[in-house]
């Protein structure tokens, strides 16, 4: 059975390998690129994201796709937002001056710490295949069937830092500096890691996405 | 104890996956498509294609064979070989590729660095760099395939790249390419201390002690063709090793 899930596409970026995991997910995929007709018919969303945070609020607000989304997440179904599509649900971000989020979740977007806990510079942008870990229980979550310690693949130099800690839904250490890896309340999820280019983890946690 | 990761690599001649010595000395290996799905079932943490006669010829034939891969292969693809320009990228982008490695247009026009970060971010931007030794401890940029030389020093090159906003370098030795007589240790060195984003090394691998080897340099992630393509090691099996040498590393699938 092919579940119904809608891609918002805000023209930055490549939606492409995204639509495909959800694809072969089992997902009837939908790509939207503006935000003026009503929301009935979405069942769920997904908010993908690379490149600048200023870049992508500022795209998704000139295609009214940011009143859509903040729309959306009141009426309960659920939304993934996936690396600065996560970032995007905070309240604001600093990467190249000042700029506000959604605000679905508390919380601000931080440059990476550029030192690890040892006081050595390491490198930025952090990417690399880390380890997720749990900050909350994940049964019933997007990770349910991640085993805690399993690695995902991440690339970004800006990361969250939700003002809650019961928003964090998982936490990643880059040289013992503690990275929100994934957040959520209610129906709102985020991955900072590329769950579709994390393997079959990734996809588990697609398909969870999709079984929500 | 850094992370590395380990990049399946696969040179691309028109339809064919090859493997040469030096950047030359060309043998087909088979079908990528075919090595592509194999070393992504086996772990790879990264796939790198590189169409080796591009920039010779200024074209990329690798659209296609990135489109077919990416329908079925879930870890980050980086595409290398004859990109010039935005269009070129966009197209890469649009078959299905994550990254694109650029040598060199960006010499021949660096700013082209700093308008690929701007249009599709740093993490976009990967770039190209293959060192030949010219000194006991210089090396020159080549461009075309480790063809021509440019007269510009790696060092200095990979600064100004990554002041332009390269978000990753992936560093080739052509003295060492296909050669399975390790890394060009103090090459990867220079380079790790000159910049700060990752950086991957290629050329040379041969056997497992080249892992432990290169670990010190700070290298984020070495790209491995030959001993794969010819089957003399597997990915979970150089995994393996890895792990077993406590190098931090993403386990592999055995097969």
């Amino acid at each position: 059975m092919s579940r119904p899930v809608t891609v918002l596409d805000y023209g930055i970026g490549n939606l492409l390998n995204v639509v495909r995991a959800l694809e072969h997910c089992g997902a009837a995929v939908t790509v939207r690129e503006r935000g003026n007709a009503c929301m009935a018919g979405i069942e769920r969303l997904v908010l993908p994201g690379v490149g600048a945070f200023g870049d992508g609020m500022a795209e998704l607000s000139a295609r009214g796709l940011d009143d859509l989304v903040k729309g959306f997440a009141l009426t309960g179904r659920p939304i993934l937002g996936i690396c600065v599509g996560l970032q995007m649900m905070f309240e604001a971000s600093e990467e190249m001056g000042e700029h506000a989020g959604l605000g679905l979740l508390p919380g601000r977007v931080k440059a990476v710490p550029a030192r690890g806990t040892d006081g050595q510079r390491h490198r930025i942008p952090h990417i690399g295949w880390r380890a997720l870990e749990s900050a909350t229980q994940w049964r019933g979550t997007i990770l349910a069937d991640v085993p805690p310690g399993e690695r995902v693949y991440f690339v970004h130099s800006f990361a969250a830092e939700p003002a809650q800690a019961s928003d964090r839904l998982a936490d990643v250490h880059y040289d013992g500096v503690r990275i929100c890896a994934a957040a959520y309340r209610d129906n709102l999820y985020g991955c900072q890691f590329h769950p579709e280019r994390s393997a079959s983890t990734g996809l588990s946690v697609l398909r969870r996405f999709l079984a929500l | 104890m850094s992370h590395i990761r380990i990049i399946a690599r696969l040179d691309i001649k028109g339809p064919n996956l090859i493997k040469g010595i030096h950047l030359e000395g060309l043998r087909v290996v088979g079908d990528p498509h075919e090595h592509a799905l194999r070393y992504y079932a086996e772990g790879a943490d990264e796939l790198l294609f590189i169409d080796i006669v591009a920039s010779l010829y200024q074209r990329n034939n690798l659209s296609d064979i990135i489109m077919r891969a990416a329908d079925q292969v879930y870890v980050p693809i980086t595409v290398g070989g004859g990109i010039r320009s935005l269009d070129d990228v966009s197209r890469m982008m649009h078959s299905g590729a994550d990254k694109v490695a650029i040598n060199t247009a960006a010499i021949a026009r660096p700013q082209l660095v700093a308008e690929v970060a701007r249009r599709f971010g740093s993490q976009c931007m990967v770039l190209g760099v293959e060192a030949k030794r010219v000194a006991p401890d210089r090396w020159e940029a080549y461009t075309n395939n480790g063809r021509e030389r440019t007269s510009l020093d790696v060092v200095q090159w990979v600064r100004e790249a990554v002041d332009r906003g390269a978000g990753e370098i992936l560093l080739t030795s052509v003295d060492q390419e296909g050669t399975r007589r390790g890394f060009d240790l103090p090459l990867v060195q220079e380079v790790c201390d000159a910049v700060n984003v990752p950086v991957t090394a290629s050329g040379g691998f041969g056997k497992l002690e080249d892992l432990t080897a290169i670990e010190p340099t700070g290298v984020a992630g070495v790209a491995i063709a030959d001993a794969l393509h010819w089957k003399r090691m597997t990915l979970a099996g150089i995994k393996a090793h890895a792990a077993a040498a406590g190098l931090d590393v993403r386990q592999g699938v055995p097969a």
